[in-house]
């Protein structure tokens, strides 16, 4: 499977997520958020942002507590919580957010 | 990863047989491994030209190896009493999810290659040849089945579809077939240390992380170490506990309970998996790899004690297969089981007193508890029979005023599985994964009707995602699925 992003093809598994975590690029995540029929505001940013920071030094996706926090200091303590990242991120804020971020899938029993 | 697009069953005034619908759920079944993860676990990277002859030879061996495996295929009457046991027939009316349609399956090619009326008369004995439809079947209904066990208990025979499936995924993953699923978290195991692929300065982060959280919440200091030496338990849980919720407030649980007693412990970076997805493929040898994971830093920790976290067919591995795999564990402490079920801890230490409760303080909570399969059907706690099912109960009602049962049908040895487990737990089978967690869920709605049950606690990681993601489809809040510990961590009086 692959995504046209401005004229280049960005090859993507079966399930969606890059193969290449070199070739995302942000209208990537745009074009990966319309496949779940999502629009990206300013908010969905910051997590997609956040993630990407996080998994730049820890190589792999924040727990959603470390997530949650992180936003909630940035958006504002209502905003701190899984049920508002479930807003955002109807399929999961870890698994639908990395999609976007052009991170991995995480694994396991989560 | 657009929206699958499938009909949620609906709640059956009672349950009773359902119809039939021939070929409900015949597909191309999950994702199919890579080549490098297939090859990081000993397999061929894909499907191999002499499939059928490698097959062929494997189920041999198998039968050679587990006598069990030939018992359980020679000796089906057909009786019929497991056909409508299975969650998945039951939500998905696919015949060939009964039990004996998924075992025949596999019986069906052993009549044909290893028994004498299969080998003259194959028409007469229901003996087929292992064709590439056959070989497709296997590999999308041997992913229909959770390993749950729960139709053996309905068994005259005691035949274990658990162990026909896991026989036929090591047969699958022999020819170069494997599920991307299972197979990515072992490659991934192997690599890192545990199924999310957490590496150790994450898994540190997290855990100070936490530490902060519970500083903020309760004005006390309760540590979550990692590899820290000469401790007396080292605690294998799994790493969904460092990752996604509910999970993680058991966790919290956990470390409340060791600081309140005063007993020193450690997680191990090394052995930070206590999910063993080896016994999901039948593959004993890759079982085996990761459970030595677990000796090898019980050792280099010089640890007394190992205790399990909140995961349920980690316990079965460990309770029934641990010492065989990974023993003898001559080294730690023999006054305690070896090893221990950190409910099994929790619970003494409640019985000792060791534990200060506040009950009230779950008061706004009306509790029920999931029996996880592999927890209910393949292993025990402490020293009497049944002790899984009292236990965990146990430490629910000592810390909670509400506590309602769902019906006797659907409870311990006859618990339903949450429609996730024996890896199935991935988004390529959502459909599957909503449809087999219809029994369990008619039951929550049980008591949640009749009890105003708010929250059902488990204690098996993967029953509280697949409850996190199915809930809501049935009607339900994805918060309502709880773990044990999170009630003790919320009740525990600190000092």
């Amino acid at each position: 499977m692959a995504i046209e992003v401005n004229g280049k093809t960005i090859e993507t598994d079966e399930e969606g997520y890059l193969v290449n975590l070199a070739d995302w690029n942000a209208d990537a995540a745009k074009i990966l958020a319309t496949q779940d029929e999502l629009e990206l505001t300013d908010n969905h940013w910051e997590v997609i942002n956040f993630l990407r920071e996080y998994y730049d030094e820890y190589q792999i996706a924040p727990a959603v507590r470390v997530l949650t926090k992180a936003i909630g200091k940035k958006l504002g303590p209502e905003k701190g919580n899984s049920k508002y990242l479930y807003e955002l991120f109807p399929y999961g804020p870890a698994k639908q957010a990395c999609r976007f971020a052009g991170l991995p899938k995480p694994t396991g029993c989560v | 990863m657009a929206k699958a697009k499938f009909d949620v069953p609906a709640f059956r005034p009672y349950p009773v047989i359902p119809v039939i619908k021939s070929d409900a759920m015949k597909g191309n079944g999950p994702y199919v491994a890579k080549p490098q993860m297939q090859e990081s676990l000993g397999y061929p990277g894909e499907l191999i030209d002499n499939w059928q002859e490698v097959a062929i030879d494997k189920m041999g061996e198998l039968l050679k190896k587990y006598r069990s495996l030939r018992v359980y295929l020679d000796s089906c009457v057909k009786c019929g009493a497991c056909t409508d046991k299975c969650h998945y027939m039951i939500g998905t009316q696919d015949p060939k999810n009964m039990p004996v349609a998924r075992q025949d399956l596999l019986r069906q090619v052993y009549r044909r290659y290893y028994t004498l009326a299969g080998k003259w008369f194959p028409k007469l004995v229901g003996a087929k040849d292992l064709t590439k439809d056959v070989l497709d079947d296997w590999y999308n209904y041997y992913h229909q089945c959770s390993q749950c066990r729960r139709c053996s208990v309905f068994c005259p025979y005691g035949i274990d579809t658990a162990d026909i499936s896991m026989a036929a995924r090591e047969i699958l993953d022999s020819v170069g077939k494997g599920q991307k699923y299972c197979n990515e978290i072992i490659a991934k195991v192997y690599k890192i240390g545990n199924n999310l692929g957490l590496p150790e300065p994450a898994l540190r982060d997290t855990l100070e992380g936490l530490e902060e959280d519970i500083k903020l919440d309760t004005g006390v200091d309760v540590r979550l170490p990692v590899d820290e030496k000469g401790v007396e338990v080292l605690v294998i849980t799994p790493s969904a506990d460092f990752f996604a919720e509910p999970h993680i407030d058991g966790l919290i649980g956990y470390a409340k309970v060791f600081h309140q007693a005063g007993i020193s412990w450690t997680l191990s970076s090394y052995a930070s998996e206590a999910a063993n997805f080896g016994m999901f493929i039948g593959s004993y040898e890759n079982m085996r790899r990761v459970a030595l994971r677990i000796r090898e830093a019980a050792l280099d920790l010089k640890v007394k004690r190992i205790v399990f976290g909140e995961c349920g067919h980690a316990w079965r591995v460990a309770y029934s297969f641990l010492n065989t795999l990974a023993g003898p564990f001559d080294f730690l402490d023999q006054r305690y089981p070896i090893p221990q079920h950190i409910c099994e801890v929790t619970n003494d230490l409640i019985k000792k007193g060791a534990l200060k409760l506040d009950k009230s303080a779950n008061d706004y909570r009306r509790v029920t508890f999931h029996d996880s399969c592999n927890v209910a059907r393949a292993s025990r706690m402490g020293n009497t029979p049944g002790g899984q099912f009292i236990i965990p109960r146990q430490i629910i009602k000592a810390t909670c005023n509400h506590f309602y049962d769902m019906p006797e049908d659907t409870i311990h040895d006859a618990t339903f599985c949450c429609g996730g487990g024996g890896g199935v737990l991935t988004d390529d089978l959502i459909e599957l994964r909503v449809k087999g967690a219809l029994p369990r869920m008619e039951a929550l709605k049980y008591v949640v009707d009749n009890y105003g049950v708010t929250h059902m606690a488990a204690i098996c990681a993967i029953c509280k995602s697949q409850f996190t993601k199915v809930l809501p489809y049935y009607g339900f809040q994805m918060d309502q699925i709880i773990s044990v510990h999170q009630l003790v961590s919320d009740a525990i009086i600190l000092s």
